[in-house]
């Protein structure tokens, strides 16, 4: 790397490479049609030509690359969920991150923290048992801990939380990990790019064509696409999507919101997440407290910001460390989590023919970002979802068959 | 949104309100599907737009529907739901009077 910067330091012009060709016109047809440039879309691409040789696609998105939840989460990436089938699910996601930044050239940053998940009530501890043991059954490494260790750990917390919800203990989850978002979505879209694929960026779909219950098309601002194979991986505009192909489904839009503190030393190595406080905390490489709090109450098609989720967030931040009381928050910005009722994602086919669904990503979708497109590419090359996302069919709220995640996927209740 | 009017308390903060969800009309047990019944339980109208929902004051214990559009967030009108509540546009024509006072507030 050093020698390669070297050689433009040396020279009077600076061609830097773009991460991937700007297209402006979409061709006639392709084999499919991703919409939406996330980190999901993206990785689905990457992985439909690497892993299946499928190359003709175009990845659709309404903004610029990474700029919707990919890059407004807080960036956590980890496995200890409730269900054997979320747990596999997850920690496939998190074996593939670990060997990423190689496999896409591209340093993402990905930093291994431990992950305490902080209980103050006896009911907190329950849930962490039965955590800890579903994990270590999968083969996750998860364990029940006590007052002590996460002292040792993080010798900066109140334990106490100012005397208001002393932690009787946590769910350590060793393998918990940050990563820089906006890298994944860039470094999907540039692997995605070298083999083939096209991707048009200010380019919204305004509506698809279905007849006789199968896909044939899609309208888009920048003309019409003949494709028999759509993906929709858009998060927070799913219902706009679905309402296209009139397909009902349980996702409701609330607003998720977070914010960093101004940048500091390096003191705080674990991520910490606290249930009953509505608080998870990390420090960035560059020494920002990431800071990510529970779901907006109310349904809002909205990424803005209020003032009420800071101040509920920093009293509870300062339950938990008093001494940061004179740090400022230096951004806040917000997102729209696609919440279902289980809060497990909505992943595979549908009963549209060539419209593949993956969605439902809430607050828990950065660190699914491979595997998803992993599984999305798989299910589109063979027109069938694999094993691994059977239980976030969309069809299982038709069975009554929940893939129920709340105890694991987010904080706040 | 930062205030929305109760219909029996007036214009008042937003954190004394519930969001209750969208207000919906259940199938006929007795004759519907299962299939139909599923949709019903679990399925949303998720698109952004102008909604029915259901509100609650917390301190006063008052359920309510808000008319509300979900992209733009304004409220256009709160009313209370007559306790012979059919369809809601029963609703509409029974409180005309109540409406009138509270449009335009809260919003």
């Amino acid at each position: 790397m050093p020698l390669r910067l070297l050689k433009y330091a040396l020279k009077s012009e600076h061609p830097a490479p773009r991460f991937f060709k700007s297209h402006e016109t979409p061709k006639k047809s392709y084999d499919v049609v991703i919409i939406g440039g996330g980190g999901h879309g993206l990785a689905a691409a990457y992985y439909l030509a690497k892993d299946h040789g499928i190359t003709n696609v175009a990845v659709l998105e309404k903004g610029y690359i990474g700029g919707g939840n990919t890059g407004r989460n807080t960036a956590i990436v980890r496995s200890n969920y409730l269900t054997p089938e979320g747990v596999n699910f997850y920690d496939a996601s998190v074996k593939i991150y670990e060997g990423l930044s190689e496999e896409l050239d591209l340093n993402l940053f990905y930093s291994t923290r431990g992950h305490f998940t902080l209980a103050h009530t006896e009911s907190a501890m329950r849930t962490m048992r039965w955590r800890a043991e579903v994990n270590k059954h999968v083969g996750v490494e998860s364990r029940v801990v006590g007052p002590d260790e996460i002292a040792k750990a993080c010798p900066q917390l109140d334990m106490s939380c100012s005397g208001q919800a002393p932690i009787l203990g946590a769910l350590f989850h060793a393998p918990g990990s940050i990563a820089r978002h906006d890298g994944v979505a860039w470094g999907y879209a540039r692997g995605a790019d070298r083999y083939g694929a096209e991707i048009f960026q200010n380019t919204e779909v305004l509506g698809i064509d279905v007849k006789n219950g199968k896909v044939c098309g899609v309208k888009t601002n920048k003309g019409y696409i003949e494709t028999k194979q759509v993906l929709s991986a858009v998060a927070g505009f799913t219902p706009r999507i679905t309402e296209m192909v009139e397909l009902e489904t349980p996702i409701v839009i609330h607003p998720l919101q977070a914010c960093v503190t101004e940048p500091m030393k390096p003191w705080l190595n674990s991520i910490l997440v606290s249930g009953s406080l509505h608080v998870y905390v990390s420090q960035s490489s560059r020494g920002e407290l990431v800071m990510g709090s529970s779901l907006d109450p109310y349904e809002v098609h909205q990424t803005r910001s209020t003032l009420d989720f800071v101040e509920g967030l920093t009293s509870h931040m300062l339950d938990m460390f008093p001494f940061l009381s004179n740090v400022k928050i230096v951004r806040q910005w917000g997102g729209m989590a696609d919440m279902t009722p289980d809060f497990a994602p909505i992943m595979g086919k549908t009963p549209i023919e060539g419209f593949y669904i993956d969605a439902g990503w809430g607050t828990w979708g950065f660190k699914a970002t491979p595997i998803s497109g992993k599984t999305m590419a798989q299910t589109i090359a063979n027109d069938s979802a694999p094993d691994l996302i059977h239980t976030f069919r969309l069809s299982r709220f038709e069975d009554y068959e929940l893939t129920g995640e709340k105890g694991a996927a987010s904080v706040g209740h | 949104m930062k205030l929305l009017t109760c219909p029996v308390n007036g214009t008042r903060p937003l954190s004394e309100f519930i969001f209750g969800g969208e207000y919906r009309e259940a199938p006929n047990q007795n004759t519907c599907t299962d299939a139909e019944w599923a949709a019903y339980v679990h399925n949303r109208h998720g698109a952004p737009g102008d909604k029915k929902e259901w509100w609650y004051h917390s301190p006063s214990g008052t359920w309510f529907i808000a008319e509300r559009n979900t992209l733009t967030d304004k409220v256009s009108r709160t009313y209370l739901v007559s306790p012979n509540l059919i369809s809601p546009k029963s609703v509409v024509s029974d409180n005309t009077e109540k409406e009138a006072a509270v449009k335009g507030e809260g919003q």
